[in-house]
């Protein structure tokens, strides 16, 4: 019984979605929206399993004086400073992100400037990645290492600058090369989604039970 | 290498992060405070997508879909400019709703800037729907009625109440979604809203993402693309008004060359290196 339902709920549901894409009419379309309003509110449920995760790992951390445990308690500063004031600016206008509370202070003078910085670091390491990858080895890396500068420089303007035909190669590169091995990949991946969702939906994968 | 004595090759091969780093900050930032614009080459999925938003009417409304975070803002937010500016200036209606939270606060200050830039009504012109969670159950049920999950705006003030959305109900009528996407959203307004209700769509992504968008450009289920930085400072020239796009442009082709050049000194000094062990390998199988 234990595993019997899951397998129903399991079977249902994937018929109901497969079915609703191809008639999307009454009554598969509206079982579809209620099963995606279903899996948004799993969701919800996922997201509460990850903070007490969260949570757990760091106390372990503090408890255990591990390295690097420090940064624990700074998790949970920003933890409980956005918890907090959260509920507090939810309880005192509908739209807690709206200017003048103390949520979007938050948001706006912390939260934007960190995570952009974490995205902005990205260059730094990209470039030095390059510099340190991209070596003319072999020639599978030597191709590699001629198709990356060829499009670094044809995606920006001093590209054309350089050499006005640049563009044009970066877009080529971009338009069959790239496209064809990315193709192969997306059709790749869909199908592996298919053969899995096959074994799920006919309870042949059963691993997620366990 | 001889020893632990590094020559002049073998420095330039292993040249420190810290500098490396220290030449990327300064390429980036100069060009940002000196304010340099660059003139871009536009490029087709671009311009088709400025197309999509060029061939509609006054009356029509478009629907942008804020599906990224500041870590994304400094690409999309400029798009999001361009694309608003490039709607209000042909008087075309605006829908805002946003499926990453932390994308509301700066989706909103994007569309509220615009929006008074052009003296446009809030309610009679756009309107802001705010987040709601739920993506792919919302994309689809958009499709019968809006207001099935979007009873309110983001001020909690009923739709009806606003001129605006009086004879706005589903897809039927809105004439374009433009999906600003800094993850996997993008792929959902195609499986679910394009095919599904035969919707059409533009998307701008990021950078790294715009090789993943291009087969569904070239298979036709998106009209346009506009790809990064770049694609965002080809649509502010096609609109002719210069922003935050084409600066950053002047910050990403030097930064591109600073890596180009990085890239060059490596490869010298990785085969100036092997030339020297090879010819010291001959050398001591001669002795």
């Amino acid at each position: 019984m234990k595993k019997r339902i899951p397998l129903v709920i399991t079977f249902i549901t994937g018929f109901i979605i497969i079915v609703s894409f191809f008639i999307p009419h009454r009554p598969f379309g509206q079982l579809e929206t209620e099963t995606l309003i279903w899996y948004a509110i799993i969701f919800a449920f996922t997201l509460i399993i990850g903070v007490d995760s969260l949570v757990r790992l760091h106390v372990r951390q503090i408890r255990r004086r591990k390295k690097g445990w420090w940064y624990s308690i700074v998790f949970f500063a920003g933890f409980f400073y956005c918890l907090t004031i959260g509920i507090i600016s939810i309880i005192r206008t509908p739209n807690p992100f709206q200017p003048g509370t103390a949520f979007f202070y938050g948001y706006e003078t912390i939260l934007i400037p960190l995570q952009s910085t974490m995205f902005a670091l990205l260059a730094f390491f990209v470039a030095s990645a390059s510099y340190r990858a991209f070596r003319a080895r072999n020639i599978d890396a030597t191709l590699l290492l001629i198709a990356a500068v060829i499009v670094m420089l044809g995606r920006v303007p001093a590209g054309y600058k350089l050499w006005h035909r640049l563009p044009a190669i970066a877009d080529w590169i971009f338009d069959v090369l790239q496209i064809g091995a990315m193709r192969g990949i997306l059709i790749g991946v869909a199908l592996g989604a298919v053969a899995m969702s096959l074994r799920l939906i006919l309870g042949i994968e059963r691993t997620y039970l366990s | 290498m001889i020893g632990n004595k590094k020559d002049f090759w073998d420095r330039i091969t292993s040249i420190k992060r810290e500098i490396i780093f220290t030449i990327i900050g300064i390429v980036v930032i100069v060009p940002i405070l000196l304010g340099i614009k660059e003139e871009v080459q536009i490029s087709p999925p671009v311009k088709s997508a400025y197309e999509a938003i060029e061939s509609l009417d006054p009356t029509d409304v478009i629907l942008i879909s804020i599906d990224y975070d500041p870590a994304s803002m400094p690409e999309l937010q400029p798009m999001l400019k361009a694309i608003l500016s490039h709607a209000f200036r042909k008087d075309i209606k605006v829908i805002m709703m946003v499926f990453w939270p932390l994308g509301l606060p700066i989706g909103t200050e994007g569309l509220g800037e615009v929006a008074n830039e052009y003296g446009k009504v809030y309610g009679e012109d756009y309107i802001n729907l705010g987040y709601r969670p739920g993506d792919r159950a919302v994309m689809i049920d958009m499709g019968r009625e809006i207001r099935h999950f979007f009873r309110s705006d983001v001020n909690d003030i009923l739709l009806d109440t606003y001129p605006m959305m009086r004879d706005i109900h589903n897809y039927n009528d809105i004439a374009l979604i433009v999906g600003l996407e800094a993850g996997r959203f993008g792929e959902f307004w195609i499986q679910y809203v394009g095919s599904r209700y035969n919707q059409r769509i533009i998307l701008g992504v990021t950078g790294v993402m715009a090789a993943e968008t291009y087969p569904y450009l070239q298979s036709g289920q998106i009209e346009g693309l506009i790809g990064g930085l770049k694609g965002a400072a080809e649509y502010e020239t096609l609109i002719e008004k210069p922003g935050f796009g084409l600066t950053g442009m002047a910050a990403q082709s030097w930064a591109h060359i600073a890596i180009v050049i990085f890239i060059i000194i490596g490869n010298i000094g990785y085969f100036m290196t092997r030339r020297k062990e090879r010819r010291v390998r001959i050398k001591g199988r001669k002795e």
